[in-house]
């Protein structure tokens, strides 16, 4: 379905992502994890061609998507939507206003300047909002919302995408445990109700293991890991992070369940 | 070793110190009064009256239109009603001048942005473009357009609109510097294209600013189009033209164009200023209470 073959990117001569491959044969909920600086943003941006490869390339279903230009570029972008970590919305448009941009690929430029969109995509969008539960705030400004729901609505822009391919590029890293925890939960849930591949960066290592099928680990642009959850052993995490004896994944947690674990296990450490 | 001086060195030190400034000071001050005198001097030769003999007629003019004006003070309402009409042609000169050239210089100014240009290689051309505009004076381009296209105020328009281009232009691509990239990133995701990327990510952004900087120039170019009227552009700077000419006795006409221009210009000044104020800040409000 998707095949990644030695896609190289390059920043002026330093290589951000080295020789990777990836071969997806279904609808997956992949988790790529690795330090800052690994390389996975870049390996996401150029999945949806924000950024040009340097070598490599990328096929899906068998056509090749690394050189599109102009409007087939677009095309494709508009099958394969993107989550951010800043959430990248219009915030002084109104939710429903953010939600309908999803569809400004099938619109002509004409129809956008005087916002005249379908009422049977302003529906579908409501539709989504209530799906993800944030319905009530749908005519208040984008910038009137909590980071969570913000997140919520990204997330319903790329729904009304219709996309094949969700790509969430740390998109709970600027959230809260709660709001993190719903907002993989909805990942989770359009992954597979939908049956849509989910490719996600996360950089908690228990938020890939509870809500991934596979994972990808990368270190200084080279993939170095690739397998289950349940291969992800604390050697291989160790590696991946490049980390010594004292790494332990309930220290980078930020689950609350793990985090009352850890509470309980210092506290023990504390009496005895 | 300076902690080793007494107060007494480190007086007579300073006032030294100050006596040599002092005596610079003194010295420049003569050479920038002899550099004046002399200058004027040159300037003066050079002048076909004479500047101490003209002098005492300066007050002349303002003081037989203010004569003349309090000596006929209770036609002054016929006059406004008689002059009202050029008024509002010159608003309007001015207000589509400002309409044309902001829409214009929006979509330059969204050309000539660093990151947001659609052709990289023509934000330095058009730049200087929008430099020329800026350089050429409205009274030329209207002069050179009155004697192709005939008086009137369509030239005039087009005159002030084009300064308005190159002025606006260079103004609201300041603006878009300022906007945020993200939501132009995220439009970019979903594969929408430059037009929408712009009307939809930087527009909404900007807006506010785009507007308080149009009212700014409607003001200068209300000044800009009864200055065209001297030229033969029509509105009321035209009527000023005639009853300002010496020796028609027409001053008490030319006050009360005087007092009409100068309230115009306060009620648009105060009612802009209003508004962007409400832009600027009544925009919070809103946010705050959806």
């Amino acid at each position: 379905m998707l095949l990644i073959d030695n896609l190289t990117k390059s920043f002026g001569g330093s290589p951000a992502v080295k020789s990777a491959t990836i071969a997806v044969s279904e609808p997956a909920m992949i988790g790529i994890i690795g330090r800052s600086g690994a390389g996975k943003s870049t390996l996401l941006r150029m999945l949806n061609r924000l950024t040009d490869a340097t070598s490599g390339a990328i096929t899906f279903e068998g056509r090749d998507i690394t050189n599109l230009r102009g409007s087939a570029k677009r095309q494709w972008q508009s099958q394969c939507a993107m989550i951010f970590q800043q959430f990248n919305l219009v915030p002084r448009m109104d939710v429903v206003s953010n939600v309908l941009h999803g569809t400004l690929n099938r619109r002509s430029t004409m129809a956008t300047m005087f916002n005249l969109y379908p009422t049977d995509d302003i529906h579908r969008a409501i539709e989504i909002l209530d799906r993800l539960g944030i319905a009530q705030h749908a005519p208040k400004r984008a910038e009137a919302l909590s980071g969570g729901q913000q997140q919520r609505v990204a997330i319903a822009r790329a729904l009304m995408q219709d996309p094949k391919i969700i790509l969430a590029d740390e998109p709970i890293a600027s959230l809260d445990p709660m709001n993190a925890q719903v907002v993989m939960q909805s990942l989770r849930r359009i992954h597979e109700e939908d049956g849509r591949m989910v490719i996600a960066n996360l950089h908690t290592l228990d938020t890939a293991r509870r809500y991934c099928d596979r994972v990808i680990g990368m270190r200084d642009g080279k993939i170095v890991f690739d397998g289950t959850p349940a291969q992800l052993t604390t050697g291989a995490a160790r590696d991946i992070y490049g980390a010594d004896d004292t790494f332990s994944e309930a220290a980078t947690s930020t689950e609350i369940e793990t985090l009352d674990a850890a509470t309980v296990l210092i506290r023990q450490a504390e009496t005895v | 070793m300076a902690e080793l001086q007494s107060a007494g060195d480190i007086k007579t030190e300073y006032l030294a110190q100050m006596r040599s400034k002092r005596v610079m000071n003194l010295i420049l001050l003569l050479v920038f009064v002899a550099l004046m005198l002399a200058g004027f001097q040159t300037a003066n030769d050079r002048n076909a009256g004479g500047f101490w003999d003209g002098l005492p007629n300066i007050f002349d003019f303002p003081a037989d239109v203010i004569g003349e004006a309090i000596a006929r003070a209770p036609l002054l309402p016929g006059y406004f009603v008689k002059y009202f009409p050029s008024l509002i042609e010159t608003i309007n000169i001015a207000g589509a001048a400002t309409l044309l050239g902001a829409m214009i210089g929006l979509v330059m100014s969204l050309l000539v942005t660093r990151g947001l240009a659609p052709v990289p290689w023509l934000v330095g051309p058009l730049r200087r473009i929008l430099d020329i505009l800026r350089a050429v004076p409205e009274i030329v381009i209207a002069l050179v357009l009155i004697f192709l296209l005939g008086g009137g105020p369509v030239p005039a328009m087009i005159a002030i609109a084009l300064h308005t281009v190159g002025a606006l232009g260079k103004l609201f691509s300041e603006v878009n510097e300022n906007a945020s990239l993200k939501p132009i990133e995220g439009l970019a995701s979903v594969g929408a294209g430059w037009v929408q990327r712009m009307w939809l990510g930087v527009v909404p952004q900007v807006a506010p600013n785009y507007l308080s900087y149009a009212l700014l120039r409607f003001e200068i170019n209300i000044r800009a189009s009864a200055i065209l009227g001297f030229v033969g552009a029509g509105g009321i700077g035209y009527d000023l033209r005639n009853t300002m000419s010496w020796g028609q006795g027409k001053f008490d006409e030319a006050a009360a164009i005087f007092l009409l221009l100068f309230g115009t210009i306060v009620v648009v000044d105060q009612v802009s200023s209003f508004l962007r104020n409400r832009l600027t800040h009544g925009a919070k409000n809103q946010e705050a209470h959806p």
